[in-house]
């Protein structure tokens, strides 16, 4: 239970200090990544990497021109949030109250893990131990009854 | 252990309930721009006529920024008597009105503009570069930027008489 836990943790501790865009090495690569961090305006939850409206192209396109001008990943995530706002990131910022958005899957998680693991310990200890003190004492005449039902079995 | 078995339900709902509760009480629709109050991002619009403008040669000026296409109906076309009305009101008085086209062609913005017969510049987007600069996401989108060249206000949606005169009568 506690490995599950402890791995859950390191799992989650590592995807939120790692953001991906590092992977990304490629000029166009970078800019895929990019695009793909920003909502496309005109749509349905897309993402600007994802949609084939003009907009989103133009999107993309400007990402590109940016990078090629020099201006890292930040720098260009930080301007379009200057012009959309935070909106426009598909993914919150890990600060102040959007902590709670990026945690509040994982304490589920663990939760749910930690209730279940209750649930399971507590009837596989109610199944082991059947608890004879809890019974009531055997009347003496069925006791003597059953020795003797036994005997015959046995027999 | 009973109590606890009574509260762990309440205590689990208690949070999702103020989720919704916050969710419902904001607009999905409403997308606060970032740029109202403060300087409007400088740009320069070639007119569909041949003449060039920007923000720089018109500083001292009102100016309500138009986004607008001509494939957006009925709002572009509802408001376009409204932007003209405005501009042959307020031109004298130190505003100008100007549209940029968006995500359109050249020969249906030319034949908006003469249906509507729009005397105000109007101009093509080509790259999207300004529509992105002024974080626009669907027409039709209008700024109202004051002489100081902040942004003043921002409109989404059809623009009425009324609002425009409001607006306007606020930045003069």
């Amino acid at each position: 239970m506690r490995s599950v836990m402890l791995s859950l943790l390191i799992v989650a501790v590592v995807w939120l200090c790692c953001p991906g865009t590092g992977l990304a090495v490629t000029l166009e690569e970078q800019a895929q990544l990019l695009a793909s961090e920003l909502r496309c305006p005109v749509c349905q939850n897309l993402s600007v990497g994802d949609s084939p409206s003009e907009m989103a192209n133009q999107m993309r396109e400007l990402v590109r021109e940016k990078l090629k001008n020099g201006e890292n990943p930040e720098q260009i995530r930080a301007y379009f949030v200057s012009r959309y706002g935070e909106w426009i990131l598909l993914a919150p910022k890990r600060q102040g109250f959007n902590w709670v958005a990026w945690l509040l899957p994982f304490g589920a998680i663990l939760g749910g893990v930690g209730v279940i693991g209750f649930v399971v310990r507590r009837s596989v200890s109610r199944s082991r131990a059947p608890g004879d003190a809890q019974l009531p004492p055997l009347d003496p005449r069925y006791a003597s009854r059953l020795q003797a039902e036994l005997k015959e079995w046995g027999q | 252990m009973a109590t606890w078995k009574k509260l762990i339900v309440p205590i689990a709902i208690t949070p999702i309930l103020l989720l919704l509760a916050y969710g419902f009480k904001t607009n999905p629709r409403e997308v606060p721009s970032p740029l109202v109050g403060n300087s409007a991002p400088p740009f320069a619009l070639s007119s569909f006529d041949g003449g060039t403008t920007g923000l720089e040669q018109l500083r001292g000026t009102a100016i309500v920024l138009n986004f607008w296409a001509s494939w957006c109906f009925p709002a572009c076309f509802e408001e376009a008597p409204a932007l003209e009305a405005a501009w042959r009101a307020y031109k004298d008085r130190g505003v100008v009105v100007l549209g940029v086209d968006i995500q359109d062609r050249e020969a249906d913005a030319k034949a908006f503009i003469e249906r509507f017969k729009l005397s105000f510049p109007n101009g093509p987007d080509p790259h999207g570069k300004i529509s992105i600069d002024y974080g626009v996401y669907g027409v039709p989108e209008t700024f109202f930027i004051d002489r100081g060249g902040k942004i003043h206000y921002k409109h989404v949606g059809a623009l009425t008489k009324e609002i425009l005169k409001a607006k306007i009568e606020e930045m003069l």
